[in-house]
C-alpha cells in the first residue's frame, strides 16, 4: 500500500521566537561583525552579490568606530545634520503621537528606530531624483528640510492641508521635494519608481528613481513586477526593502523571510544586491552612495535590504504588546540608530551629552512651535476643515458636467 | 483605412508630434502587436518609444504611472481586457486617484489600450466587455470606438488627455463592420464610409455622442460592435430607432442622450457584457432620471447574459440583431 509510504504531510506556519512574556531570538538574523563585508566597485554583477545579500554590510562596530571598506568619508558636519535630522524625525513623532491621543489628528504613524535609513539615503541623493516612499520614511521630507508647518497641516487636514483634506495624515506628497504621492495601497509605488526611472533614461536625463517597500509588502505582485522591470530595463533605481521584521503583526518570516534574505530575491532577479545594518548611519549613507553611483553611471538597478526592527508601534491603531514582547526593541541586537551614531560622534570628539541635551531642547521646541502655528489653521477638533466643495475638484483636469451637478446638490443638500 | 491602420496611424502620428509619448505592451515592440495594431512603430520611431514588456499588467501600468509622473505620456496595451485584472490595483488606486490625492502634484495622463468583445469565438478570456469595471471607478475616462475615423480622433484626444483613459477596442471590428449577422459575409472598412480616415491630426473630442442613425421611433443607446448590431435590427424590423454611439462611455454626453430620449419617448440600452451591474444599468438610470416624464414604455436592456462568455454557444450569448429587434418591438408595444 503505496500510502503507507510516506508519513502524512504537514503545513509549516512560521512563527517567531518571541511573543509576550517570552523573549525573541534574534540568531536569524545572521549577523556579520562590522567592516567584515567586502565593498565591490560599482561595476559589480548581480551574482558577485549574492555574498553581499546574505551578509550584512555594517560600518559602525561594538565601539561605534567606523572601520572596513564601506566606512564613508563623512565630514563631522554632514554627520551632525544627520543626526540633526534623525533627531527632529523621532521628536516629531513623539510629539505627533501626542496629538493623536489628544484627537487632534485621527491618526498617525512613527518610524521609530528607522530613522538612519531615510535620512542618510536622502543624503546620498541628489535635487531631482524622485524618492517613491512607503508611509514610514518621513525623515526623507525632514531631510530635504520640508516645513514641518506644512507637514503638520497635513496632519491635521486642516484649512492649509497642501492636500486639501483628501488624504489620510502621513500621506504625503511633495513633487519639488521629491517625494510621491503616498498611497494607502502597498507595493503599488515600488514598480512606479522603476517606470519613473525607465522615463529618465529614456530622455537621456541623469536623474535616477528611489522605491521604498516593506518587509511584508515584498509578498505583493508589484515587488515582484518592480524587480522584474528594472532588471529588463536596466532602470537607474534603488529597490529599498525596509525589514523592520513586522507587518503589523506578522513576523517577516511569514512575508517569505525565514531561510532566505529580502536582499537575495534581489540577485535572483538579476539585480546586484546588498544587505544592510539599517540602525548604522554610516552603512546606510555608504551603501545608497554605492546604489546611486552605479545608477547614475548606468550601471542598472540595486536592491537594498535594510534590516532594523519596527521599535513603535504599526499605527496609533495599533498595539504590539498582543503580538510580541515588550522589551523587544531593548534586546534588538542591531541598537539604536541615533544612540550610534552619537556614540560614533564623540569617539571622533566631534559630540558630547551636553550638545544632544541641549539639541534635543531646540528641536523639542521647534516641533512645538510648528504645531502650534499649524492649529493656527485648524485641526479636527474645531472642524476647520478644507471646503466640501474642493472634494470635486482634481478628481479629473477639468471637472465634467456630473461632478459639476454633484457639487451643486452638495452646495443645496448641505 | 480598417480600424488596426487608423489607431496605428493615431499613435504613429503622436509618437512623431509629442517626444513624450511612448508605446508599449506585450509583443507591442518588434513584432508590432498580436493584432497588428503597433506594426512598424519601433522601426520608424526606435526601440526607446516603442517597446516589448514583460508578460505583467499590473507591471505594464504600474511603470507607465512612474512615466507619467516623471513626465511622460505613455500609451501602453493589455493584449485583451481579459487580461487587464492583473493590473486593476495600478489602474484604480493609483492611475484613477493620483491627481486627487497629491491635488494635482502629480498625475497620470495615461492610456491604457485593451481589445474588448465577443463575437469572436474567443471563448471566456477572449471575449470580455469589462467597461463597467472602468467606468465605475472615479478619476478615469472610458472610451469605445465602433469605427475608424473615430478610433483614430479618440485615440488622439486620449493620448493629449490629461487624466488616465481606458481606450477598449472592440477586436471584432478591427477588420470590418460587424452587424451580428455571423451567417453573411463581413465587408471590410474599405467599402464603408466611417473607413475614410484622414492621413493627418485631427481630434473627436471626448465626452462626445454620435447619433448613427437619425430616427423618430425609439433612441438606442450603443457602443462599440453593438452600433452595427442596432443598426441590422432596426433594418430588420422596420422600426424607425434613433441610434447613439456613445463614444465615450463615462464621462458621456448627457445631452444627446437626453434630447434623444425626450424625443423619441423610448429607450433601449445595448452591451455584449453581462447584464447585473453592468453599465446599461447607470444608463437606464440616467434615463430614468432625466427623461422619466417623457417615456412613455419601460426602458429595455439587451445584454449579454450572466455567465462567462462561452465558447460554443458563442451566438446564443452575443446580444445579436434578432434579441434586440424583440427588445425594440417590447418598446414599440408598451
Amino acid at each position: 500500500m503505496t500510502q503507507h509510504d510516506f508519513k502524512p504531510l504537514r503545513l509549516h506556519v512560521p512563527e517567531p521566537t518571541g511573543r509576550p512574556g517570552y523573549p525573541t531570538d534574534f540568531s536569524y538574523l545572521h549577523l556579520a561583525p562590522a567592516g567584515a563585508a567586502p565593498r565591490p566597485p560599482i561595476q559589480a554583477r548581480a551574482s558577485d552579490t549574492a555574498d553581499l545579500a546574505a551578509s550584512l554590510v555594517r560600518v559602525l562596530d561594538d565601539e561605534h568606530r567606523a572601520v572596513g571598506p564601506w566606512a564613508p568619508q563623512l565630514d563631522p558636519e554632514r554627520l551632525r545634520a544627520g543626526l540633526r535630522a534623525m533627531l527632529v524625525t523621532r521628536i516629531f513623532d513623539a510629539r505627533m503621537l501626542i496629538a493623536q491621543r489628544q484627537k487632534k489628528l485621527s491618526f498617525y504613524m512613527q518610524c521609530l528606530g528607522e530613522e538612519a535609513i531615510a535620512v542618510a539615503h536622502s543624503m546620498a541623493l541628489r535635487d531631482g531624483d524622485m524618492c517613491f516612499p512607503s508611509y514610514r520614511q518621513q525623515g526623507l521630507l525632514i531631510a530635504h528640510g520640508v516645513p514641518l508647518v506644512e507637514m503638520i497641516c497635513q496632519l491635521l487636514s486642516n484649512e492649509a492641508d497642501p492636500l486639501k483634506g483628501r488624504q489620510l495624515p502621513v500621506m504625503y506628497s511633495r513633487k519639488r521635494s521629491g517625494f510621491f504621492s503616498i498611497s494607502g495601497n502597498l507595493a503599488t509605488q515600488f514598480v512606479q519608481a522603476v517606470g519613473w526611472a525607465m522615463a529618465s533614461a529614456i530622455k537621456g536625463d541623469t536623474k535616477i528613481a528611489s522605491g521604498w517597500i516593506g518587509d511584508g509588502s515584498t509578498a505583493e505582485p508589484d515587488f515582484h513586477n518592480a524587480l522584474t522591470f528594472a532588471h529588463v530595463y536596466r532602470a537607474p533605481v534603488i529597490l529599498n526593502v525596509v525589514n523592520n521584521q513586522w507587518a503589523i503583526s506578522t513576523f517577516q518570516a511569514i512575508a517569505g523571510g525565514e531561510r532566505a534574505t529580502f536582499a537575495s530575491r534581489g540577485v535572483g532577479a538579476g539585480i546586484a544586491s546588498l544587505r544592510v545594518d539599517g540602525n548604522d548611519f554610516l552603512a546606510v549613507f555608504a551603501a545608497s552612495q554605492w546604489a546611486a553611483e552605479r545608477a547614475r553611471h548606468n550601471l542598472g538597478p540595486t536592491l537594498i535590504e535594510w534590516v532594523t526592527y519596527r521599535a513603535g508601534a504599526h499605527s496609533t491603531s495599533d498595539d504590539p504588546s498582543k503580538y510580541r514582547p515588550a522589551d523587544d526593541w531593548q534586546r534588538f541586537p542591531l541598537g539604536d540608530p541615533v544612540a550610534r551614531l552619537e556614540r560614533h560622534l564623540e569617539g571622533l570628539g566631534e559630540w558630547s551629552a551636553g550638545q544632544g541635551e541641549q539639541l534635543r531642547k531646540e528641536i523639542e521646541a521647534e516641533v512645538i512651535a510648528a504645531q502650534k502655528e499649524a492649529e493656527r489653521h485648524g485641526t479636527l477638533l474645531d472642524g476647520r476643515v478644507p471646503p466640501a466643495d474642493s472634494m470635486f475638484e482634481d478628481v479629473y483636469a477639468q471637472m465634467p458636467a456630473h461632478l459639476r451637478r454633484q457639487r451643486e446638490q452638495s452646495r443645496s443638500e448641505s | 483605412m480598417t480600424m488596426i491602420q487608423a489607431l496605428r496611424s493615431a499613435m504613429d502620428l503622436m509618437l512623431e508630434r509629442d517626444p513624450n509619448v511612448v508605446v508599449y505592451g506585450e509583443d507591442v515592440g518588434y513584432f508590432g502587436g498580436v493584432f497588428r495594431v503597433t506594426e512598424g512603430l519601433q522601426a520608424k520611431h526606435g526601440r526607446t518609444r516603442v517597446f516589448d514588456a514583460p508578460i505583467s499588467e499590473g507591471g505594464i501600468v504600474g511603470t507607465a504611472i512612474g512615466m507619467a509622473a516623471y513626465g511622460l505620456r505613455p500609451v501602453v496595451e493589455i493584449q485583451f481586457a481579459d487580461y487587464s485584472y492583473p493590473a486593476y490595483d495600478q489602474i484604480v488606486s493609483e492611475a484613477a486617484r493620483l491627481r486627487h490625492r497629491s491635488a494635482g502634484d502629480f498625475t497620470a495622463p495615461i492610456t491604457i489600450r485593451m481589445p474588448c468583445g465577443g463575437g469572436i469565438y474567443g471563448g471566456q478570456t477572449h471575449s470580455q466587455s469589462p467597461e463597467v469595471l472602468y467606468t465605475h471607478v472615479c478619476g478615469l475616462r472610458t472610451v469605445m470606438p465602433s469605427n475608424p475615423y473615430d478610433a483614430k480622433g479618440l485615440l488622439i484626444s486620449a493620448i493629449e488627455c490629461e487624466d488616465p483613459v481606458i481606450f477598449l477596442e472592440p477586436k471584432r471590428l478591427y477588420n470590418g463592420p460587424f452587424d451580428g449577422h455571423h451567417d453573411r459575409p463581413v465587408v471590410p472598412w474599405s467599402k464603408h464610409p466611417r473607413g475614410e480616415v484622414p492621413e493627418g491630426y485631427y481630434t473627436v473630442p471626448l465626452e462626445s455622442a454620435a447619433v448613427q442613425r437619425p430616427g423618430s421611433d425609439l433612441t438606442v443607446l450603443a457602443y462599440g460592435t453593438m452600433v452595427y448590431v442596432a443598426e441590422a435590427a432596426a433594418a430588420d424590423t422596420g422600426i424607425d430607432a434613433e441610434i447613439i454611439d456613445l463614444r465615450s462611455l463615462w464621462p458621456l454626453d448627457l445631452d444627446t442622450i437626453v434630447e434623444s430620449v425626450k424625443k423619441t419617448g423610448r429607450c433601449v440600452v445595448v452591451h455584449e457584457a453581462t447584464r447585473t451591474s453592468g453599465f446599461g444599468a447607470e444608463l437606464v438610470a440616467l434615463v430614468q432620471e432625466h427623461c422619466f416624464y417623457h417615456l412613455e414604455a419601460p426602458i429595455e436592456r439587451v445584454t449579454g447574459w450572466d455567465t462567462p462568455y462561452p465558447h460554443a454557444q458563442e451566438w446564443a450569448y452575443f446580444p445579436g440583431p434578432k434579441r434586440v429587434g424583440a427588445a425594440m418591438r417590447r418598446a414599440m408595444e408598451s
